[in-house]
């Protein structure tokens, strides 16, 4: 089949046209019939309908008529799975990591986030509706991070999930110490150089926020009290310090990426210490060594399926990491880290069936309902039930089989990724293109 | 006499049980009750597979056991051919950001003389793995500059390296410019880069050193030089080679300098612009019209289209009935540098987007086979080939399959791998 060539501007600015439409903002309505409902956890309903209205599931299951005015998509032979979270990628962010010094709590992702990322697309072609998008690995304290839906077309502001715990990225190991990096003549080695180094400076940073935060409790202290001297001034306002204090209070979590048993064991020591929550190790590949010790500290783990041997410290990397963790109570979660492994999430959940011998329902948890409880969105999201969003993804096959694909995603009750509607732009976009000049083509 | 007769006789007492152990049954194998799936014939519900001397003596379903021979009950189980990676740095890469441990890129643009095969760590703790998910057999490429080297065909079992070679040179490797390149002088280096050496027209590599000509070490970012490159002359008749390219320059590659190198490249893997990717991870190539084969222009059709799984696609999938390859064309499927995904998972997910599935495994057995000229010992379960036997509990190209027992020509491999080995040891 001769393919005329269609510039490839045009393609895209179909599919870029394509995902433009209305979508409501504030939520759509969606019945989708005859597929085979994957809910997660309230058990699998073998031929069923879901209907959204407004953006929230109404009912789940049996057979429903179609409120007046309310999209059908037919899902006779498909698979319908609550919308796939990812809880560790650098999606639609125009930075990821203030790499010129090593604590910088105060820079926050949400202030850079680019909705016009296609990754974002991809995203959705994997039927993934929602992201934890993070800072990279640079620095020990990298900052805050932000939960975003994956409305593509929408602006900014309207990814954004508001609902989603308030999280802190840490990081430790080879990439913190910049190990593959050469110092250029004229520059110094940053600090720190050393694992040792990188907790003696997260301790450091702590140690800095809890006496910040004595200073600030004692001048309120003093102002709320009967006769507050005159000369009474507050303490200098640390922006710094001030995302350090949240983490100190509970008010946001720590996610954490590390990779070696020990750094890891050293970390929930120093949250100990400290006492703040980790929520989350990520990574973490040799988690298997300590499941037990993080399953007894209630530490979430955020992991690859079998991506290992690409650095030292992911050298004891195995494949059934992720499932043995699971088995022995720890509640993991599986992330992709990448614009490409987005697209196959589901694809790495099932391999935990055979390196790990999950069966479907705890496979298909760890990109599902696990994330939304690592989240803090597991009221809104995370499976397919009444009362919760609209978030949904209809696949080929079973989302666990080799064979699958999604073919439509669904956020909110609105229709963000239809793989027919892709495929029927670019043939249009060819039949145009292959039309002479005059009548508008390319020819 | 006497005395010699009762020293005779103790002798063949003491002797007697070592020769009984002699393993003159045991290499004979029947694997029994398997649902076999053969890949080059029909599949058969339930039968038996007679394995003697490392190849395969009968298969079929009344297939008799002879006496003395080992039985594997394959009750519940599907036999399949061992599965062949059609490129891999498996051996020549451990940990990829540790640059000692990585051997499968050389320095310099044209490297016809550098082979795979001497640099194969075979104690490599990938290779395990790779068994222990079906995969039989790889061929082991070079990577990087223009031309990369000579890739090697390597089973999965063996002591040494030379062991393992089923093919120490499998084809010569060559990476078609794509953007990177393009910045770095190919476009006006290209004719001269292949030009045939005063020899002859059949100089391809051979395993006489070859000689690079000086200069040539220099990254990519210089000019090529005008004068030829120097590839020795072929030790077969028929070379092949590889190329590999991420854009349609493939296609503006002049055919003119194609027939000028002395024997078309054999099998390409190449996008085309216009045809949207069928799959998010896998490319189909065709090959240009513009290509002819020496003597047989239209041989070319026939026989080359490459499936290769990108890294970095990033274009939303889609399922385009009608751009995979037509039933009868043979689609090998490649896996480039995602050695722990491997094949299996490539070719399933090419069925997803439309690839009929028994071409999917085909695309992973005998069609690898074919096109590295081993179709005639591995690839799929006929009667004479090696015993490159793979026993799993389901579907091989599914996710979830676990399998059971592995066979490489006719020797049951061990399936512990470095995943098994952490893991016991930390279990405790």
């Amino acid at each position: 089949m001769k393919n005329p060539a269609i510039p490839r501007l045009a393609v895209c600015a179909l599919i870029a046209a394509a995902g433009l439409r209305p979508a409501l903002a504030d939520g759509g309505s969606i019945l989708i019939k005859n597929g085979t409902l994957l809910t997660v956890t309230k058990g699998v309903i073998a031929k069923g309908d879901v209907l959204v209205v407004d953006g929230i599931i109404k009912q789940v299951g049996g057979d429903i008529a179609a409120p007046a005015g309310v999209r059908i998509v037919d899902a006779t032979g498909r698979f319908v799975v609550p919308g796939l979270i990812d809880s560790h990628t650098h999606v639609a962010l125009a930075g990821t990591n203030e790499g010129s010094e090593a604590i910088t709590p105060e820079a926050d992702v949400g202030a850079v986030i680019n909705a016009d990322d296609t990754s974002i697309l991809t995203a959705l072609s994997g039927g993934v509706t929602m992201v934890h998008t993070m800072h990279g690995s640079a620095n020990p304290i990298g900052g805050p991070n932000v939960v975003l839906k994956m409305k593509w077309g929408r602006p900014s502001e309207e990814l954004v999930v508001g609902e989603a715990l308030p999280t802190l990225k840490f990081a430790l190991g080879e990439n913190v110490k910049q190990a593959s990096r050469t110092v250029q003549p004229g520059q110094t080695q940053r600090y720190p150089g050393t694992r040792m180094g990188a907790n003696a400076i997260i301790r450091r940073e702590f140690a800095r926020a809890r006496n910040y935060m004595e200073q600030w409790d004692r001048y309120r202290k003093a102002a709320a009290g009967k006769n507050p001297p005159a000369n009474l001034v507050p303490p200098r306002r640390d922006l710094r310090l001030e995302v350090l204090a949240e983490v100190l209070r509970g008010e946001r979590v720590a996610r954490v990426h590390s990779y070696q048993a020990t750094e890891t064991v050293e970390f929930m020591e120093l949250a100990k210490e400290f006492g703040f929550k980790i929520q989350c190790f990520e990574h973490i590949w040799e988690g298997y060594k300590i499941a037990d010790e993080l399953a007894a500290a209630g530490i979430g783990i955020s992991v690859f399926a079998d991506s290992w041997a690409y650095k030292m410290e992911a050298a004891e990397g195995i494949a059934y990491m992720a499932g043995y963790c699971a088995k022995r109570g720890v509640l993991v979660s599986i992330n992709s880290d990448s614009g490409e492994r987005i697209r196959r999430l589901f694809n790495d959940a099932a391999k935990t069936m055979k390196y790990g011998g999950l069966t479907e329902d705890e496979a298909l948890r760890l990109v599902t309902i696990n994330l939304a409880v690592q989240l803090g969105v597991d009221r809104i999201v995370g499976s397919l039930e009444v009362g919760k969003q609209g978030d949904i993804a209809v696949f080929s096959e079973h989302p666990l089989s080799a064979y699958t694909r999604c073919d439509m995603t669904v956020i909110e009750g609105a229709v963000y990724f239809d793989r027919d509607e892709i495929v029927k732009a670019r043939e249009a976009a060819a039949a145009k293109a292959a039309a002479p000049r005059a009548e508008g083509g390319a020819r | 006499m006497k005395r010699r007769t009762v020293i005779l006789a103790a002798l063949a007492v003491i002797a007697a049980p070592l020769i009984a152990a002699l393993p003159e049954e045991a290499h004979i194998i029947a694997i029994t009750n398997a649902r076999i799936v053969p890949v080059v014939g029909a599949e058969i519900p339930r039968g038996t597979i007679l394995v003697e001397g490392g190849r395969i003596a009968a298969i079929g379903a009344d297939v008799a056991v002879p006496a003395g021979a080992r039985v594997v009950d394959a009750t519940g189980l599907r036999a399949y051919p061992g599965m062949i990676d059609g490129y891999s740095s498996l051996g020549l890469v451990e940990i990829s950001a540790v640059a000692a441990t990585v051997d499968n890129r050389e320095t310099g643009r044209i490297n016809p003389q550098v082979r795979t095969l001497e640099a194969i760590r075979y104690d490599s703790m990938h290779i395990p793995i790779s068994r222990s998910n079906g995969i039989t057999a790889a061929i082991v490429a070079p990577s990087g500059g223009f031309v990369s080297g000579v890739s090697c065909l390597l089973k999965l079992d063996g002591w040494t390296h030379r062991e393992m070679a089923v093919k120490p040179a499998a084809a010569l490797h060559i990476e078609l410019p794509g953007l990177r390149a393009a910045r770095g002088g190919i476009a006006g280096g290209r004719r001269g880069a292949l030009r045939p050496s005063p020899k002859g027209r059949r100089s391809w590599p051979s395993s006489k050193a070859c000689s690079m000509p000086p200069g040539l070490t220099k990254s990519a970012g210089t000019r090529p030089p005008r004068t030829a490159v120097s590839p020795c002359r072929a030790t077969t008749r028929r070379a092949r080679a590889c190329c590999r390219s991420s854009r349609a320059s493939f296609r503006s590659w002049s055919p003119s300098t194609a027939r000028r190198t002395s024997g078309p490249p054999r099998n390409s893997s190449a996008t085309r612009t216009s045809r949207p990717s069928s799959t998010a991870s896998s490319r189909v190539s065709r090959p240009p019209a513009s290509w002819p084969r020496r003597g047989s222009p239209s041989s070319w059709a026939r026989s080359t289209t490459c499936l290769r799984s990108g890294r970095t696609d990033t274009t939303p999938s889609s399922a385009i009935p009608g751009s995979w390859p037509r039933p009868g064309s043979r689609s090998p499927l490649v896996v480039e540098r995602e050695r722990r995904q491997g094949p299996p998972y490539h070719a399933a997910k090419a069925a997803a987007f439309g690839l009929d599935r028994g071409e999917a495994l085909r695309a992973v057995t005998i069609n690898t086979a074919e096109i590295f000229g081993v179709a005639g010992t591995m690839g799929s379960l006929e009667k004479g080939k090696a015993a490159n036997i793979v026993l799993a509990d389901g579907d091989i190209l599914e996710l979830r399959t676990n399998i059971a027992k592995v066979f490489i020509d006719g020797r049951e491999t061990d399936l512990s791998n470095r995943y098994t080995e952490l893991l016991e040891k930390f279990k405790k």
